[in-house]
């Protein structure tokens, strides 16, 4: 075959996949929303055509991180200053590789969830509002245009606000829509002033050819922090997830929670490299808001009682993780240290895949949990693992890899970012500063995960039901197994192969640290050792379970009640109970958390009645958001004396604004 | 020097028993009692093995799972761990965070067993452990990191390499042997953490998270605990004693450093008691300040 032949011919075919994708998605929400009245044609439609998008989306991906020059797509678009190019570069591909292949579960896992909501709700409705989330991601994902991304953004904003609020009937829902609506466009408006900046400056709205250097970098970079910030959940920014979540139906939370707040992050990653060389306080921002992020994080998610909250918190420690290694790859490239750049972006960027994994898994996970059982909260479940052996199998499976246990994948990106801090701590004094904020925080944030976690499965599936709801749970039908059960093994996979997943990842982490592939080829060598010592762990695992099987084959097997001191009658209530096993740990973070307790403690001789009620408000919104929009409001009160509800005051208000206008026209 | 890692790993599977037993004559002594046999650990072990077992109506397939986990996890940070003066089976760069999170890993699915049973006492004791693991592992990882940059070693064989008695390293690997012994007692469930003999569930931690396990599975998680206790002694004689030049002086040492370790443990456990459950967290935040300590020293 003739090379030049192919090489011009690959970014074609891996364009026509992604152009593909989009007209499936497209196609198919329009023709969900169509037979909308139908319900099962509708939903089957739905379902079909996002996971067919996603499986082309995901090739588009491949082909994206595997093409040796950028694939390129250009349409006329009359919009002012706007046109329709696409751009696919190693770095889109990652995160295009992420969004479609979880949406495509996603919707695989919907078809089955949704099967009770035939009927009550419009599904053609949801299914339409689905698929447009995904092809507005992959848009945003490859547009090479400012007004073109935008819109996609603007897009994706508003079908994911569409559902959050589908169930809204419930005034939670329509609450955490607003917040999302509100900090959303926040996010959005620095957004627009950013490109405004980058656009003035380098004279093209091309993404390709933005650039702009100097202290309008900083500036640029400050927006795109606190824009794309918004959307990603950093720590200050992150008041709207915590609610939307749980709001959202589960598969939906897997796709915002698992790829949309992604999109934050790649956003971040584009900008940085429109700016040419960064400035070290640039990294040391990102890894501010990374320990800030992770720590805070993680601890507000173990005072959370809601396991999708608990859930919701967790995105925002996993993107503090991120941000930890996306910091001290920007460090690296600002103090010339390749390995240092490459091993944090790494770190970032194979997190970005871990976390869309473990995260849409366990999303998935609480939403068969919470369909079988009828409740999310921890302390009325208990007692599913012999109910729900599939789910609970991949649950603990997705638990044991977001608390970044190895041989799963999420130890292998954080370990990653290790490697980078080792690499800055063994440097100056300012890089060892650095590097001991992230090693201190990812080891703060790898027992907290692990105790939250720990929490989350062992409160919600072991032990003995502690409702009737959770007592007649049964197992989740295979469609919504099969997707759980993929995303299960895929950490398995990146866990045991992690030294060829980053090599696959290894173009994008070059884009994105600015590096030479062959930096990251060395600094990353000891990933071999883990991808060893994890088959090691596999076999070991195997031999002393073979040991023990030997061992007691033959001998004489008891059953008995749980040793309970001889107390004759143990009921399930006298279970450790969610909050009891957090407790320690809450009490000792009690300066940040301020859990607030409710309580009646038992009295008397003859106790009848107690009870405990903790609730944990997010810090954020309390101390910081809730005053300063109550100050807001107090300003904004003084402006009600022109908004009275006479409507010929109105007029006369244009009228003046008119004859005005027209005065310093003619002036 | 592959032999020496594997006779190294071998002897530690094979000994690691007997430190509990020089732990528990000296307590015996201290208390003026004869004590039980040196060697009651393998007997003990041996006796499980050999038994049936009984377990909660309650429990699941993960009870029966946490003790083989526990494990082969202890037994795969084995590999990591350097003996008497030989690297690790495994040894590469950045090898004590896998060493730190595969201790992790035991720990999770002990939790988990422990919650298995749903009772009220064992989720204490498994709530506890999380608690003390979690400030236990960020003391841990400073502590090595401190050695790290004062060596510019990234791995354990290296770092050890790199102590030098009278160096430079002094100082440092004098206060991240300090951090890590108090990482050992807490990682052990030793006093002043948690005592191994206490009898009142209310008060355990490790022992009350494996009240439900019996036979075989028992023995495996009382084998677990023994291996953990020679992992961090030889960690810390690692830490502690220069590289020896001799083939024949650096096992002696370190197994010299081994019993006197389980010899300080049981002093320790004969002359003060447990300190309160609400005092742990500080004892062990304590231990990641030496550590830090470590790590400052080496600014200027």
């Amino acid at each position: 075959m003739n090379l030049s032949d192919s090489a011009a011919a690959q970014p074609q075919i891996g364009m026509m996949f992604l152009l593909f994708t989009l007209s499936v998605l497209l196609t198919g929400g329009l023709f969900a929303l169509a037979t909308g009245r139908a319900a099962r044609i509708s939903s089957a439609i739905g379902a079909i055509t996002s996971a067919l998008g996603g499986m082309l989306g995901c090739c588009a991906g491949v082909q994206a991180l595997c093409a040796s020059a950028p694939l390129r797509f250009d349409a006329a678009w009359h919009v002012p200053f706007g046109s329709f190019s696409l751009l696919c570069d190693p770095l889109a591909g990652v995160f295009l590789l992420a969004a479609s292949a979880l949406t495509a579960l996603a919707g695989v896992y919907g078809h089955g969830y949704f099967a009770s909501w035939r009927g009550k709700k419009p599904l053609g409705v949801l299914w339409c509002c689905f698929n447009l989330l995904t092809a507005s991601m992959l848009v945003v994902i490859t547009a090479r245009n400012a007004v073109l991304f935008l819109v996609a953004w603007e897009v994706m904003t508003l079908v994911s606000f569409a559902l959050v609020v589908f169930e809204h009937e419930d005034s939670s829902a329509r609450d955490a829509g607003l917040t999302y609506l509100i900090a959303a466009h926040v996010g959005t408006a620095c957004l627009l002033a950013m490109f405004i900046v980058l656009g003035q400056s380098s004279g093209s709205l091309d993404l390709a050819q933005m650039g702009v250097a100097g202290r309008l970098a900083g500036l640029v970079f400050v927006l795109a922090v606190a824009g794309f910030g918004t959307k990603a959940g950093f720590m200050p920014l992150h008041v709207w997830l915590p609610d939307a979540h749980p709001a959202a139906s589960s598969p939906v939370s897997a796709v915002m929670s698992g790829v949309m707040i992604k999109t934050g992050i790649y956003g971040i990653l584009r900008v940085l490299g429109m700016l040419g060389e960064p400035a070290p306080w640039w990294g040391w921002l990102l890894i501010g808001i990374g320990a800030v992020s992770g720590v805070l994080g993680v601890l507000f998610a173990l005072a959370q009682h809601d396991l999708k909250r608990l859930l919701a918190y967790h995105s925002v420690e996993n993107i503090g993780i991120i941000a930890l290694g996306m910091g001290l790859g920007v460090l690296g490239r600002a103090e010339g240290m390749p390995d240092l750049a490459a091993l944090g972006m790494a770190g970032a960027l194979l997190h970005v895949i871990n976390h869309a994994v473990f995260k849409g898994l366990l999303f998935l996970g609480v939403g068969a949990v919470a369909q079988a059982s009828g409740t999310r909260n921890i302390e009325r479940l208990g007692g599913l693992l012999p109910r729900m052996r599939g789910t609970a199998l991949c649950f603990l499976i997705g638990a044991a890899a977001i608390a970044g246990l190895p041989p799963l994948n999420g130890f292998v990106s954080e370990f990653l970012i290790f490697l980078g801090a080792f690499k800055g701590a063994g440097s100056t004094v300012q890089l060892m500063a650095a590097a001991l904020a992230v090693i201190v925080s990812l080891a703060l944030i790898g027992g907290l995960a692990s105790a939250c976690f720990a929490k989350a499965f062992g409160i919600v599936f072991l032990g003995a039901p502690r409702s009737a709801a959770a007592a007649g749970a049964r197992e989740c039908c295979a469609l919504m197994r099969a997707p759980m059960m993929v995303l299960a093994a895929v950490c398995v996979v990146i866990g045991a192969a992690a030294p060829w997943a980053v090599r696959a990842l290894s173009p994008a982490i070059a884009q994105a640290s600015g590096t030479a592939p062959e930096a990251l080829v060395i600094a990353a060598a000891p990933l071999y050792w883990i991808a060893l010592c994890a088959a090691a762990l596999i076999v070991l695992l195997l031999v002393v379970a073979l040991a023990r099987k030997l061992s007691r084959a033959g001998k004489p097997t008891g059953q008995q009640v749980t040793w309970d001191c001889g107390y004759a009658a143990p009921t399930a209530k006298m279970q450790c109970t969610a909050s009891s096993f957090a407790q320690p740990l809450l009490d000792l973070f009690y300066a940040v958390l301020r859990t607030r307790r409710d309580e009646d403690l038992p009295r008397g001789l003859f106790p009848v009645h107690a009870r405990l009620h903790t609730h944990t408000p997010d810090l954020v919104r309390v101390r910081l958001l809730t005053p300063v929009v109550r100050r807001a409001y107090a300003l904004m009160r003084r402006l009600r004396v022109v908004q009275h509800g006479r409507l010929q005051l109105y007029i006369l208000y244009i009228v003046v604004t008119v004859v005005a206008l027209l005065l310093w026209k003619l002036r | 020097m592959i032999l020496q890692s594997l006779l190294g790993f071998v002897a530690a599977l094979l000994l690691a028993p007997l430190l509990a037993g020089v732990t528990n004559r000296v307590k015996a002594v201290i208390a003026g009692r004869c004590g039980q046999p040196v060697l009651q650990l393998y007997l003990d072990l041996l006796k499980l093995m050999r038994k049936g077992s009984v377990f909660s109506s309650t429990t699941t397939w993960l009870f029966r799972a946490g003790p083989v986990v526990g494990l082969a996890s202890v037994v795969l940070a084995m590999t990591i761990v350097p003996c008497a003066g030989s690297p690790g089976l495994v040894s590469f760069t950045g090898d004590f965070i896998l060493l730190a999170y595969v201790l992790g890993l035991a720990r999770f699915f002990t939790v988990l067993a422990a919650l298995d049973t749903g009772s009220s006492f064992e989720g204490m004791g498994a709530s506890r452990e999380m608690l003390y693991g979690m400030l236990a592992e960020p003391a841990l990882v400073i502590g090595l990191v401190a050695l790290g940059r004062a060596t510019h070693e990234w791995s354990l064989a290296g770092m050890c390499r790199g102590i030098g008695p009278l160096g430079t390293t002094g100082s440092v690997s004098a206060l991240a042997a300090a951090a890590l012994a108090l990482v050992l007692l807490a990682e052990t469930c030793r006093v002043p953490f948690d005592d191994p003999n206490t009898h009142l569930e209310l008060t355990m931690i490790h022992e009350v998270m494996v009240l439900d396990h019996s036979g075989p599975d028992f023995a495996f998680i009382q084998y677990t605990a023994a291996l953990k206790f020679w992992l961090f002694g030889a960690l810390m004689a690692a830490v502690l004693l220069p590289p020896a030049g001799n083939p024949w002086l650096a096992p002696a040492a370190t197994c010299a450093a081994l019993l006197v370790i389980a010899a300080l443990v049981g002093i320790v456990e004969s002359v003060m008691a447990r300190v309160r459950l609400t005092k742990v967290p500080q004892l062990l935040v304590g231990a990641a300040a030496l550590a830090l300590f470590a790590l400052m020293i080496q600014l200027r």
